[in-house]
């Protein structure tokens, strides 16, 4: 590996990642698509495809590229590993990353899902304009960051037993709505109805489970948040109105994903395909992408566990998403009707899923993983409600903390280029620790409160890592998405407060 | 402390948390790992050793051995609310193929009054994971998920 001086290691990793001229390598097929050529990495058993504009290209990683190149080489790909345009450096596969593994030849990876299983978004409507919410903001911000616990070591209020967490890896946002936390109609508005099923609750360890008990409801930290928003452009009213959206309209969206159950079961899982991945002699040009033949027990038992996780995180959202509505009717003194607070969708950001898709014009059944990525359905599949049959499946694309989120739907287009999937949001550009190195959290939330964006956090140096400039530009992102046509723009929702976990 | 050899080092990574960590021996190096680790979260300063812990882990190969030791704090801090700021690793052997690896672990119970949480490490990963043996010690790669 030539790694005998660390020292220079790692200025070479830093030379690499300032390089930014990488276009040479790759073949431009549109203004918004770059194959990567299976000549640029041995190995490679299909082409990679870059969703990218040429701005956006300027700010890929190498290493980047090179993750794209290496989920190229796993067995059973097919068609393209691809990139979206929020794309950036992972572990294993690259974040925004998505490939489709044949049913029977292919493989299946947790590095292509990621730690946190189920990482999504979840967006709420409202009958509520802007100036009912914006003279109290404050206030409302404060009882939010009180009513749902954020950060590390935060513990929820709700404490679950062992056989309620079996029920919940199993029936995810349902159990929530059993247990009193939402409406019957919440779940019709969730990606899988918010329970995927083949659920194997004896492939979660103990250890998954004492992180799970304490941690349902709440938000976590790093980039999950609250947020309350407006809606301040609408592109396409059809859908608009199908989804429940009008300008100047407020609405609520949560991101986050299945805390230390989640985690716990990657780490598990993944410890095991490490060597199943030796077992079944599959040449791995990266340890992170580990995975096994789809049919071994080693592939099943983790896909198992990853529905859990992927059940316990709509769970999760489920709850808040009770709690919120909790504190906006105690707030607002409205009953929920009044309010209106109906969820629009809830989508997956982090999963694998076997899923049927056309191919060469066949029909075939593939385990698509969208690490980083939204599924973006098209009008008429069978896996969306009824009521967004005829435009297709909300993709719900959050901002970076202070900068727009889009809504978008689904499109045949999705089908025939990338799975049906779509990006995931605005996609970091620099890290964390060089962020708090750059910024300061009391600066951002005061420039942001400039703008009329109130933000709350555990600790002000916290909004540090998460300031607009360490984000590609949201716009730009679902431009690329929208223009390649892989889903379209609905409605762009501006911040007013966030809640940072 | 300026005659202190560096115990670890950062390197920039868009996502995560990634660092090298030193040692005279394997068992320090390991040590200093911890330590990197738990200082993405937490100025493990203002951690008082008032609990310790025993740790034995068994792995079948060194990589393993790094990911199962970077794991166990995560599983700690949630299961049963513990972080800690000294460890001593008191030994990494090598018998019948597999690793052994026996270490005594200071700290306490998380106390969000005193504790000053920064980003949380979500899982410690495999990615451009690497343990080497240079002429004047060990060094470690390894990259968190944030």
């Amino acid at each position: 590996m030539g790694w005998e001086n660390p020292t220079k290691v790692s200025r070479n990793m830093i030379i690499m990642s300032e390089d930014n001229d990488i276009s040479v390598n790759l073949n431009k097929i549109n203004d918004n698509t770059w194959e990567v050529p299976r000549g640029y990495k041995p190995g490679m058993r299909v082409p990679g495809r870059l969703f990218l504009s040429s701005p956006l290209l300027k700010l890929l990683e190498q290493g980047t590229l090179d993750q794209v190149a290496n989920v190229a080489a796993l067995p059973g790909i097919q068609k393209y590993s691809m990139a979206m345009p929020d794309a950036h450096l992972g572990y294993g596969f690259p974040i925004g990353g998505v490939a489709a593994f044949d049913m029977e030849e292919g493989v299946i990876s947790p590095g292509g899902v990621g730690f946190d299983i189920n990482c999504g978004v979840r967006l709420i409507r409202s009958n509520l304009q802007e100036n009912d919410v914006r003279p109290g903001i404050k206030d409302l911000l404060e009882k939010l960051f009180h009513a749902v616990p954020s950060g590390v070591g935060s513990k929820s209020r709700l404490r679950v037993n062992d056989d309620q967490l079996n029920d919940i890896f199993i029936h995810g946002s349902r159990w929530a709505v059993e247990n009193g936390y939402g409406l019957p109609k919440d779940v019709e508005r969730c990606e899988s109805q918010g329970m995927m099923g083949g659920a194997l609750v004896n492939q979660v360890s103990t250890k998954a489970r004492q992180r799970g008990r304490p941690q349902l409801g709440t938000l976590g930290s790093g980039n999950h948040f609250l947020e309350i928003q407006y809606v301040d452009e609408i592109y396409d009213t059809k859908a608009a109105e199908a989804f429940g959206l009008e300008k100047g309209q407020i609405t609520f969206m949560i991101h986050c994903g299945s805390r230390g159950a989640g985690h716990q079961i990657c780490t598990d899982h993944l410890r095991t395909l490490t060597q199943a991945a030796q077992k079944y002699k599959i040449d791995l040009p990266d340890k992170q992408l580990a995975c096994a033949p789809t049919d071994s027990s080693e592939a099943q038992n983790y896909f198992g566990a990853m529905v859990c996780a992927a059940n316990y995180a709509w769970a999760n959202r489920q709850v808040i998403m009770h709690w919120a509505r909790e504190v906006f009717q105690d707030f607002l003194h409205k009953d929920l009707d009044e309010l209106g607070m109906d969820l629009v969708y809830d989508v997956a950001h982090n999963v694998a899923k076997l899923e049927e898709h056309k191919i060469d014009g066949k029909k075939q059944e593939v385990y698509v993983h969208r690490k980083g990525a939204t599924r973006a359905f098209p009008p008429g599949h069978s896996d969306i409600p009824i009521a967004y049959k005829k435009v297709g499946q909300p993709v719900l694309i959050p901002g970076s903390m202070g900068t727009a989120s889009y809504v978008l739907h689904g499109t045949h287009d999705a089908m025939d280029i990338s799975f049906g999937s779509a990006c995931h949001g605005a996609g970091r550009v620099m890290s964390r620790a060089h962020a708090k190195h750059e910024f300061r959290g009391e600066q951002i939330q005061k420039e942001l409160s400039d703008l009329g964006i109130s933000v709350r956090a555990t600790q002000p140096a916290l909004i540090a890592e998460e300031a607009p400039e360490v984000y590609k530009s949201s716009s730009d992102v679902v431009d690329v998405v929208h223009n390649l046509g892989i889903a379209r723009k609905v409605a762009r929702l501006m911040p007013i407060g966030v809640v940072k976990g | 402390m300026p005659d202190d050899p560096k115990k670890y080092e950062y390197l920039d990574h868009t996502a995560d948390a990634k660092f090298l960590a030193y040692g005279k021996t394997l068992e320090e190096a390991f040590e200093n790992a911890a330590l990197a680790m738990f200082n993405v979260m937490i100025n493990t300063n203002t951690i008082s050793n008032t609990l310790l812990q025993d740790i034995d882990l068994v792995a079948e190969d060194i990589d393993g051995l790094l990911f199962d030791w970077l794991s166990e704090f995560l599983f700690l801090m949630d299961a049963e609310n513990l972080i800690f700021g000294d460890f001593k690793v008191h030994t990494i052997e090598q018998k019948g193929g597999k690793f052994y690896l026996s270490a005594t672990v200071y700290g306490e119970l998380i106390d969000l009054s005193r504790h000053v949480f920064d980003t949380e490490v979500k899982a410690a990963t495999y990615n451009d994971m690497q343990v080497k043996n240079l002429a004047d010690g060990w060094v470690l790669q390894a990259t968190v998920d944030t």
